[in-house]
């Protein structure tokens, strides 16, 4: 049995339909990406720039933002709170929930939930808890996992959405018409909303100077969530603040853009505080959570930059081997190249688990270009490859690398190889003997050998400049 | 130790190591206009942007009765404070026009006339206010939203309008009708919330 990337093993296995599915959503957006970003600007880089400075400049002094952000979010009456790892958390917003009698909630979509199994802990606990971004929800009917950052079913289709609906009773019938499965969905969801007691959102952006916690969705299910129930609580990761209101306008330009080609998401709302007394609708009382959960082990590493990101999938959505896998095969809450630096981090001591994902990029650099935070993802990739190699963590797939390291240290060696490889375009290579060799090669052919052309090229050039 | 103290300590352990701290960048909120989408006076780009997100702007007080009766929604709220300048005007219509939203009949609800307290020329967002906004849930679940508001209202770029955000608890900026491409792609309006964003000057 040959060793394989595990990411590899994954992408060979999955529906054709999956990834076709996975292939076509993420190229859609990405054109959308591109079209509008350049429509709207002459220089977007300068504007990715900027949001990668601004984002460093806080994530170097995150503990005076943070602080600033609780003096600033209590002043205006949200109740504070700071939980170091996922079950941290949890207690938090369990012991919320309970001492309010709180048993019925509706959620917003969160990617910090999803990493500490926020649902399935308050449903253990007797919390009716409903997902109801409508991807999540369909997610939730079919106790699966997100795929995708902004688009949690990115690998589903309308007839498997449709079977699901006719089996948890939400439809009478099968129809799998998107727009019918929508209104379907409106009809259930809104029911839920009006009954709900509390709503748990995540949060996009805190700004440290005024405690406005910034929440967007384009289909307005957190706003939706919000106005009837009487408690909201945001559970944020505390690398998501901005120093000033002035920078939201840059983060919301970008995330909008780089997310789903709109200029703004839809619903963009600038919560900082419950409401007010002369308000009919909206939560009388809010709560902010604030998570750690491996985020300061992250600050600790050689790769803080990644804990720049705002989420926005765009790397997702260019890297070719997240379109040939989709995100299951990452294993872990974030997918593609931002989970391939992320996820191992965050795993903290299961590291070695998820070290294999640092190698699973071509590294062709089509993630940084994209990124609105300008994260160097590539080199990023490589530091992890390092730290698994200095931490000696045999992973699938990787092969040895030794006889090609002393190769490619000495030079007499190399010279020599360089030249008698020329050999090889006489050789029926395909037999080879080795047979990961064979298999490579059973998918390829290879182009005509042209080795240590480049130094003969060279001195002969400058031989030439010297003459001349 | 509290996960407080553990976070702060575990941060500034982390930062020990940083030696070269970035500066915060002095920038230009300029740098951030959308120049193709400012084109013209701030009402014409508003129209323009606001179209192109599905939203409908209406002139008059008639193109509203004219625009709710083609589409059958003829039962909904208007705030209060609108029913001088709006309501009134719908009720002589023939259109049922109701001043307490009773939350107990959400769906009853076809049309939501609220007060939206601003908008954003550059994106083509109304901006909602609890300050002024009689009920949010009169604004989200009717198929129809209508925001009412004045010319001078309009903010013309994000970044003055996030100057000018004001101190309330509760501010949306809504950029279009309620949207999903989440099933194979396809965009969807109206899925919580109103399927229809109507934008009223008056
Ligand atoms: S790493 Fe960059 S491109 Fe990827 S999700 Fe985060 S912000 Fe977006």
């Amino acid at each position: 049995m040959i060793d394989h990337q595990l990411i590899d093993t994954y992408a060979r296995e999955i529906s054709e339909e999956k990834q076709t599915s996975v292939i076509s959503g993420s190229a859609a957006s990405t054109d959308k990406r591109y079209t509008v970003l350049f429509k709207d600007y002459e220089n977007p880089d300068e504007l990715r720039k900027l949001a990668g400075k601004i984002k460093d400049h806080t994530l170097h002094h995150l503990d005076s933002y943070l602080e600033q952000a609780e003096v600033s979010l209590q002043r205006n009456g949200v109740q504070v709170h700071f939980a170091d790892t996922g079950d941290d958390a949890k207690a938090t917003i369990l012991s919320i929930l309970k001492d309010r009698g709180i048993s019925k909630l509706t959620k917003s979509k969160s990617m910090a939930a999803e990493e500490i199994h926020l649902n399935p802990y308050l449903i253990e606990h007797g919390i009716e808890c409903l997902e109801s971004d409508l991807g999540e929800f369909i997610i939730q009917l079919d106790d699966d996992v997100p795929s995708h950052i902004v688009r949690p079913i990115i690998h589903k289709n309308r007839r498997e959405i449709a079977r699901t609906f006719q089996r948890e009773g939400i439809a009478a019938d099968y129809n799998d018409d998107p727009e019918t499965i929508t209104r379907r969905a409106r009809v259930f969801l809104r029911e839920k909303y009006m009954q709900a007691e509390a709503v748990i959102t995540g949060g996009n952006f805190i700004s440290a100077e005024s405690g406005r916690l910034v929440l967007v969705t384009n289909e307005g299910n957190s706003r939706f969530g919000m106005a009837p129930s009487k408690v909201h609580i945001a559970l944020v990761g505390i690398e998501k603040l901005v120093p000033t209101d002035k920078d939201l306008a840059v983060f919301l330009n970008l995330l909008g853009r780089s997310a789903t080609g709109q200029q703004l998401t839809v619903y963009t709302e600038f919560i900082s505080g419950p409401k007010d007394t002369s308000q009919p609708s909206g939560p009388e009382e809010m709560h902010v959570v604030f998570l750690n959960n491996g985020r300061t082990d992250v600050l600790e590493s050689n790769c803080r930059e990644i804990l720049r990101c705002i989420r926005c999938s765009a790397c997702q959505n260019v890297c070719p081997v997240y379109r040939q896998a989709s995100g299951h095969a990452y294993r872990a809450t974030y997918g593609g190249p931002v989970g391939a630096v992320l996820s191992p981090l965050l795993a903290g001591k299961e590291f070695p688990e998820l070290a294999d994902l640092p190698k699973a990029s071509s590294l062709c650099g089509a993630c940084n270009e994209v990124c609105p935070v300008d994260i160097p993802i590539p080199d990023l990739l490589l530091r992890l490859r390092d730290k698994a190699k200095r931490e000696k963590i045999h992973s699938p797939g990787a092969p040895p690398m030794s006889p090609f390291a002393t190769l490619a240290t000495t030079p007499s060696l190399w010279r020599t190889a360089m030249t008698m490889s020329k050999a090889m375009n006489h050789l029926p290579i395909q037999v080879a003997p080795v047979k990961p060799l064979q298999e490579w090669l059973g998918q390829r052919t290879l182009p005509e050998w042209h080795g240590g052309d480049f130094r003969k090229w060279f001195n002969s050039r400058s031989n030439k400049s010297k003459q001349s | 130790m509290s996960s407080r103290d553990a976070i702060f300590s575990k941060i500034r352990t982390a930062l020990t190591d940083v030696k070269a701290k970035a500066d915060y960048p002095d920038y230009d909120s300029a740098v951030l206009y959308s120049k193709p989408r400012l084109e013209g006076t701030s009402r014409e780009a508003f129209t323009r942007n606001f179209t192109a997100v599905s939203g409908k702007v209406v002139n008059s007080i008639a193109d509203l009765v004219t625009f709710l009766q083609q589409n059958g929604q003829t039962r909904g709220y208007c705030d209060p404070v609108l029913m001088a300048d709006v309501g009134n005007a719908l009720a002589a219509a023939g259109l049922t026009v109701e001043t307490a939203y009773d939350r107990s009949r959400y769906e009853d609800y076809q049309f939501g006339i609220t007060r939206a307290t601003g908008a954003i020329a550059e994106s083509g967002s109304l901006i909602l206010d609890d300050a002024h906004t009689s009920d949010r849930l009169a604004a989200l679940s009717p198929w129809v939203h209508v925001g009412v508001l004045k010319e001078s209202e309009i903010h013309r770029t994000i970044p003055d309008a996030m100057a000018g955000l004001g101190p309330s608890r509760n501010i949306l900026w809504a950029t279009g009708p309620s949207k999903t491409a989440d099933v194979e792609g396809i965009l969807i309006e109206g899925v919580h919330g109103p399927g229809l964003q109507l934008a009223l000057f008056i």
